[in-house]
């Protein structure tokens, strides 16, 4: 189990919040997803044999987040 | 591409709003028939990052407001409403920006708080100094800080002494000395002097890093308000959903369908109670004061009992030794000397007090003393050199048949008349002498307790472990409702639990390690503690970093002005949802007007907390008068 956290540009609507962590949380490998919306980070507990960072990291990009 | 394009979103923005300035303007001079095109034009360039957005979100299949805009505005196309595709996407645009800006700014004081963090040390290894990234500095590393430097990791000072200003971990501006031995703490500033220290904590041990990741969970922590918002919009969003397709089943009107859902997304309501306790924390940290989260903000706004633990908290807890009685012909220095050998290894104040004096007077206490016991609360046992020792109050000699006979007795109650702790010492189970010791009251604590019952606390009591002449002087001075005194820690943790049986909610302001156990059981617990322990840092739900009481009642006020705050915001929110959607149904907003009520009350909300970011303006009135007076 790893835990990493990515810093995201500033996020705005809160809705941002349910579609990030609801897409993630349904992603294989994945624990649990929370977003710290208030300092726009992402806090990410994973399967290491399942899914590795940057794939976790192409998965925000891909819902249109820039990870910092 | 997509890239380019959200770093050039301002442009965009800039570009739509620009273009449909234009074709209105055209239309008063008549030339109407450019008109449209250039809301197409307008409307297309402010599409581009609405619809990526809307296509990222559903080739993930997640679904997203900017979905629902985006049909919106082809819907708006399709019946040549050009006006209002291209208002709605601009106003949809600039809502978020204008969003993102004042977000920022509630944010702002948090992230003031972390541009703090020092980014080089310099370090002496192997005789030489360099500069080395933060990161590098390792645990027993020696570090130099000259004059106007940071301090890049907490440790002690080796060398050397300085005015330090600690406003980034207490909020108090004021400079304070440090010299060889004083801790020093990472992110504090060297006003003047020169320090070399040994670095004890490094990276995200140090009380900065933990600060910031205690703000930031707090801020992130939702209030009960909060979770009843969740459950609420959980219920609320496919609601509206089904609403808007009971519109379209009835009216076959598309556009008015998905304007309703537009128009009900619940942004200000979902956003309006966590940007007030985002505020209402920063505003907190920013003045030395970490409160823990949603919750404890709104459990604290309801507190209606306060329980002060009285040394260190109502008064100093520095406390001085003010006289020495000694008995049967014993000399004073050596009394103490011994005292002062058993007392090293208490923790407790009174002990530490003692010891202090002994080596205030130079007085070697170096010898170990055997067979220690401390009895909590009422004082210690040990051996010296064979002798048997006992250093403590009343009951510690009472419960060993120590004589206290009456003259000593009346000594000892004149001494506590006057406000002095007198510590009993026998050698040998025989009475030799009584240390006093007094501790003053602190000078914002009458203050601090006359703003707590102006804001509407109605009992404020004091708990001590004190004797109870002490304890009746400091409550009369404050004018407290109630004391209680020679109390153990459990007395103390008893009676917070029958208070809150009672029925209050009861905040328990403490320090120290024989305060947690009361602090840890009330409901909202408060730590005071220059610099802050861990422990009162991980057990406490309010942290007062700055050691004053002045920032409890602070706290207090600001817990009521943010719980205020956020009920403004739910209020408001909900109000301005419901006359959206019956404004939507009865045809009098349109998907234009509805966008500029939506994203004005999301600003709104925002706007609202960010009052909270400027709360208590008096105190910081003073503290700029203040600098005037230095620049003048």
């Amino acid at each position: 189990m790893k835990r990493v956290v990515f810093q995201l540009e500033p996020l705005t609507c809160p809705s941002c919040i349910k579609k990030i962590e609801s897409t993630l949380n349904k992603t294989s490998g994945i624990q649990s997803a929370t977003v710290l919306f208030n300092s726009s980070k992402v806090r990410v507990e994973f399967d290491e044999q399942d899914i590795s960072t940057e794939q976790i990291s192409k998965i925000i990009t891909k819902l249109g987040y820039e990870v910092r | 591409m997509i890239r380019f394009i959200n770093r050039n979103r301002n442009k965009i923005i800039g570009m739509s709003g620009l273009i449909i300035a234009t074709a209105f303007l055209l239309n008063i001079f008549g030339l109407g028939e450019y008109k449209a095109m250039l809301l197409i034009l307008a409307t297309a360039i402010a599409s581009i990052p609405i619809f990526i957005k809307a296509f990222q979100a559903l080739r993930m299949k997640a679904f997203s407001i900017e979905l629902l805009v985006s049909i919106a505005v082809i819907g708006a196309l399709v019946i040549g409403e050009y006006v209002e595709s291209a208002v709605v996407t601009f106003l949809f645009l600039f809502g978020a920006y204008l969003e993102g800006r004042t977000l920022e700014k509630t944010r702002s004081s948090l992230k003031k708080l972390i541009e703090m963090a020092p980014q080089e040390a310099e370090v002496i290894r192997n005789e030489q100094t360099r500069m080395i990234p933060v990161e590098e500095v390792e645990k027993g590393d020696r570090i130099l800080i000259r004059s106007g430097g940071k301090v890049p990791v907490d440790g002690r000072i080796l060398t050397g002494h300085a005015l330090l200003n600690e406003a980034t971990i207490t909020g108090e501006s004021a400079p304070v000395m440090k010299r060889t031995q004083d801790q020093v703490y990472t992110g504090t500033i060297v006003d003047e002097g020169y320090i070399e220290i040994v670095a004890e904590k490094v990276g995200a041990d140090t009380t900065f890093a933990k600060i910031i990741e205690l703000v930031e969970e707090a801020q992130e922590t939702k209030s009960k308000t909060q979770k009843f918002l969740d459950r609420f919009a959980n219920v609320y969003t496919p609601a509206v959903v089904i609403l808007s397709i009971l519109v379209f089943l009835i009216t076959k009107d598309i556009l008015l369908s998905v304007t309703f859902l537009v128009v009900a997304c619940p942004g200000a309501l979902v956003i309006g109670a966590p940007v007030s306790n985002v505020a209402g924390i920063g505003n907190g940290a920013r003045n030395g004061v970490l409160i823990k989260g949603g919750e404890v903000m709104e459990q604290f706004s309801k507190v209606d009992t306060v329980v002060f633990d009285k040394t260190g908290t109502l008064t100093k807890g520095k406390p001085e030794v003010t006289d020495i009685h000694v008995m049967n012909g014993m000399e004073e220095n050596l009394f103490l000397q011994m005292a002062g050998v058993v007392e090293k290894v208490s923790e407790h104040h009174l002990g530490q007090t003692i010891v202090n004096e002994a080596k205030r007077r130079k007085l070697d206490i170096d010898h170990e003393p055997e067979d220690i016991q401390v009895v909590k609360g009422n004082g210690i046992l040990a051996r010296v050199n064979g002798m048997p020792l006992i250093i403590g109050n009343r009951k510690l000699m009472e419960t060993h048949g120590i004589k206290i006979v009456e003259e000593v007795e009346e000594y000892a109650l004149g001494r506590e008349k006057l406000g002095n702790t007198a510590v009993f010492a026998a050698i040998n189970n025989e009475m030799v002498g009584i240390i006093s010791i007094a501790d003053q009251i602190r000078a914002d604590a009458l203050e601090a307790v006359r703003e707590l019952r102006e804001n509407g606390v109605k009992r404020i009591l004091m708990l001590t472990g004190d004797n109870r002449h002490t304890a009746r002087r400091v409550s009369e001075q404050l004018g407290l409702d109630e004391y209680h005194a020679e109390l153990l820690p459990e007395d103390k943790v008893r009676f917070v639990k029958k208070l809150k049986e009672e029925g209050h909610i009861v905040a328990m302001a403490g320090d120290g390690i024989n305060d947690a156990p009361a602090i840890a059981n009330a409901h909202i617990g408060i730590a005071m503690g220059k610099g802050g322990t861990d422990i009162s840092m991980e057990t406490a739900d309010v942290v007062l970093m700055a050691d004053k009481l002045k920032q409890f009642s602070h706290a207090y006020s600001l817990s009521l002005a943010t719980i205020r705050n956020m009920k403004q915001n739910m209020y408001f929110a909900v109000g301005v949802v419901f006359i959206l959607l019956a404004g939507v149904l009865f045809g009098n907003v349109h998907l234009a007007s509805g966008m500029f009520i939506h994203e004005a009350s999301v600003l709104l909300v925002i706007v609202n907390a960010m009052r909270l970011l400027r709360f208590n303006k008096r105190n910081k009135r003073t503290s700029m008068e203040e600098q005037h007076l230095f620049t003048a």
